[in-house]
């Protein structure tokens, strides 16, 4: 029965609308600016990152390392463009 | 008649009536040529719908190379201005459009299409595949580049060229201090071509990770697909930005918003740190490739396995990371705090110690080596002193706080072009005549080729060396002349000289391709280089399918190995070959982006709802398309092989 049922998929399922609810509370719920962004950045993220590894099968194909590789590549590259552009134009200015 | 003023140059001069002129009668000439030679279907079938990787290959070094003479006689043109004092050869409009053109088109026209082309033509090859993973978007994406050219070469006979310079800096390149439309050429064409750029990266890869032949691991593979694969990852990570960048600069234009504006809460410096985050990793798109090049010509022109490969592989990668840390080192002066300075010079010259490692193990590769000295290996021997001195000067440019000295004088330019120039065009130029044999069956001429190198070396000595005394001395770049006094005359004048030199060179190159397409013996065998990689294992000219069996290999140099340590290449028997189907629709299709382009310029937006439309059906006939594609069958196979070289395996 173990094998049959999809565990992975089904709570993988559940935790991606989970994370929608939660996004959608920073509309119905009074909160600050601050907190809202936090929210809706941690739940995107994460949510993308589910959909990569549980319904995309990023980790199930004979090239995973590469695949893998390439996404730290790009978010490594992603993080450098925003936060650099960031501290060359505003905060170091 | 109110119309049609919209399409004339706002500054109009006999040369631009001339060249109007010129280029409506090439145009008819090449139309009916055409026509009475009876070559439209031939055109059709062979050239404008194919899918076959080599072919794109040589229409885009057919393209890289019009675009170079374009390009070359744009800087022949500066440098006869300022050859003197207080010249009126051009005016000061003429000479902004000039070096805008100039800088465009070499980079993205000509050098990025020069890498392409030999990507496309040598990278199947090198790893042993039938085509890239998605031919028919190979074709595509050359389209889309040639379309974007096109509608940028228009801009100087219709409506007006860019005039803001290559980075075309914000609010300069604005509405209100650049009224003409030749920013929107300059935006809209880029995006065209940029689309097509994306797609290539996105195609190589798959193409490197997925289509290598049996045995191939990432690190048995040819140092040429190594740097092609770190450059289509950096093309796949970077020109997104610029995507973005023109996007926002084209709306800005267009549609009036304020992103790089200076009211209204725009932020006219932001388009210059977005054009970097690009442009620096773009240094490295183009230089990659070249230092791939360098890595095979001197290891098959020095009879020796290639000295440190891992350590090769390994700095190309590191090189692929700093490139995205570095960009801000091309506006030190725009008014960030020493701190961010600081941290961006320390990342700049941290590139120069992968790169050395790269220069050394070159020369370690030729120490000990059979060094033959061919014209690739000549450009790639003559690459190392100039690159280098390209390079340190561009350590001296890295410094912050000197760099407030040497920015935006000729010093800069002389520091680029000869870094451009050797690690790009001497690569090209070695890597053309590398492979010219696999691509049309004969050899370039040796002789021909080595009087054009000391053309092109001592000219590119002559042109740029003298600018790092005058950009010391205080001559501004971009400066259309100059009074007497100031002492740059004689600089000038030598660099003028350079250039003819270097235009005697590529001349010289055209000469060598009539002389031997004319003369050159076909009796060349598959393997005239005796080289070392898989591409040489195929027949000459290469076959529509590469490879009559997919080769299978065990080490790093597979064809050299089974040449002379007995390996066996082909082990499987000749079976039905499956290939793609030719296709019009990515020419079609670039067609109308060159329409939507057009419309998008002049703001006729009948035109551009037509365009978007025919795309739109396009890319939705397309997704509901079958196409299995097709055989070539076991018996055409070898039959083709027995004409080529006698063994059917």
């Amino acid at each position: 029965m173990r094998e049959l049922f999809p565990a992975k998929q089904v709570v993988g399922f559940i935790a991606s609308l989970v994370l929608t609810v939660i996004a959608l509370l920073v509309y119905f719920i009074d909160m600050s600016f601050q907190l809202g962004m936090i929210i809706l950045l941690l739940t995107a993220f994460t949510q993308a990152g589910l959909q990569l590894v549980v319904f995309m099968h990023a980790g199930e194909s004979p090239d995973s390392d590469s695949i893998y590789v390439n996404t730290y590549y790009g978010i490594f590259i992603a993080l450098a463009i925003v936060f650099g552009s960031l501290l060359a134009m505003v905060w170091g200015y | 008649m109110e119309f049609f003023k919209q399409f004339a140059v706002p500054n109009p001069t006999p040369t631009i009536y001339l060249s109007m002129v010129a280029i409506g009668l090439t145009l008819i000439a090449v139309l009916a040529g055409i026509t009475y030679f009876k070559k439209w279907g031939y055109l059709w079938r062979e050239w404008l719908t194919t899918v076959d990787h080599k072919r794109i290959g040589i229409m885009y070094l057919i393209s890289a190379l019009l675009m170079l003479f374009r390009g070359g006689v744009d800087a022949l043109m500066m440098r006869a201005q300022t050859s003197r004092p207080g010249n009126e050869l051009l005016s000061a409009a003429e000479y902004n459009e000039i070096f805008t053109t100039h800088g465009v088109v070499m980079i993205f026209f000509m050098a990025m299409a020069f890498i392409t082309a030999l990507m496309n033509f040598a990278v199947p090859l090198q790893i042993g595949a039938r085509d890239v993973a998605y031919p028919r978007l190979n074709a595509l994406s050359f389209w889309l580049y040639f379309m974007g050219a096109m509608l940028f070469n228009i801009s100087f006979v219709i409506g007006g060229s860019p005039s803001s310079g290559w980075t075309s800096y914000f609010p300069l390149a604005g509405n209100q201090l650049s009224e003409h439309v030749g920013t929107n050429y300059y935006m809209i064409a880029l995006q065209i071509a940029g689309l097509g750029t994306l797609i290539t990266g996105i195609n190589f890869i798959v193409t490197i990770f997925k289509m290598r032949a049996k045995g191939m691991t990432l690190m048995k593979m040819p140092l040429f697909t190594w740097s092609a694969l770190i450059t289509n990852l950096l093309i796949v990570f970077a020109f997104p930005v610029l995507t973005v960048a023109l996007a926002m600069g084209t709306m800005d234009r267009l549609f009036g918003t304020h992103f790089f504006t200076i009211d209204n809460g725009g932020m006219a410096m932001l388009w210059a740190n977005f054009f970097w985050v690009w442009g620096h990793p773009e240094v490295y798109i183009l230089v990659l490739p070249a230092f791939g090049i360098y890595s095979e010509v001197i290891s098959t022109f020095s009879k020796r396995n290639l000295y440190g490969y891992t350590s090769m592989v390994v700095a190309i990668v590191v090189i692929s990371t700093l490139a995205f840390l570095v960009w801000v080192h091309h506006f030190f002066t725009m008014g960030q705090g020493a701190f961010v300075n600081s941290i961006f010079s320390i990342t700049t010259m941290a590139i120069a110690i992968p790169t050395g490692i790269k220069i050394f193990n070159w020369l370690f590769t030729m120490w000990k080596g059979k060094i033959q000295f061919t014209v690739p290996m000549l450009y790639s021997i003559g690459f190392i002193p100039i690159f280098t001195i390209g390079g340190v000067t561009g350590v001296m440019l890295g410094i912050a706080s000197a760099d407030y000295q040497y920015h935006n004088t000729m010093f800069l330019v002389a520091h680029f072009h000869l870094v451009i120039i050797p690690g790009v065009v001497f690569a090209m130029i070695a890597g053309m005549t590398y492979w010219w044999p696999k691509m049309f069956g004969f050899m370039l001429n040796e002789r021909i080729g080595r009087w054009a190198f000391w053309n092109i070396a001592i000219g590119t000595c002559l042109a740029f060396f003298p600018m790092f005394i005058a950009g010391l001395d205080g001559q501004a770049r971009r400066m259309y002349t100059y009074s007497e006094v100031a002492g740059f005359g004689v600089w000038n004048l030598l660099s003028f000289f350079g250039g003819l030199g270097l235009a005697m060179g590529f001349i010289l190159i055209v000469y060598n391709v009539y002389y031997s397409a004319r003369y050159a013996s076909r009796d060349i065998g598959d393997d005239p280089w005796d080289a070392r990689t898989l591409e040489w294992a195929t027949r000459t000219p290469v076959p529509e399918y590469n490879f009559a069996v997919e080769p299978e290999v065990n080490t790093r140099e597979p064809f050299w190995d089974s040449k002379y340590e007995g390996e066996k290449l082909f082990k499987e028997k000749i079976t039905d070959i499956h290939m793609p189907n030719n296709s019009g629709q990515p020419f079609i299709m670039s067609s109308f982006f060159f329409v939507l382009g057009f419309g998008l310029v002049f703001s006729l937006w009948l035109l551009v709802y037509i365009a978007a439309a025919g795309i739109a059906v396009l890319l939705f006939y397309r997704s509901f398309e079958k196409d299995d594609g097709r055989h070539i069958h076991e018996e055409d196979v070898r039959e083709t092989e027995r004409e080529m070289g006698g063994d059917t395996r």
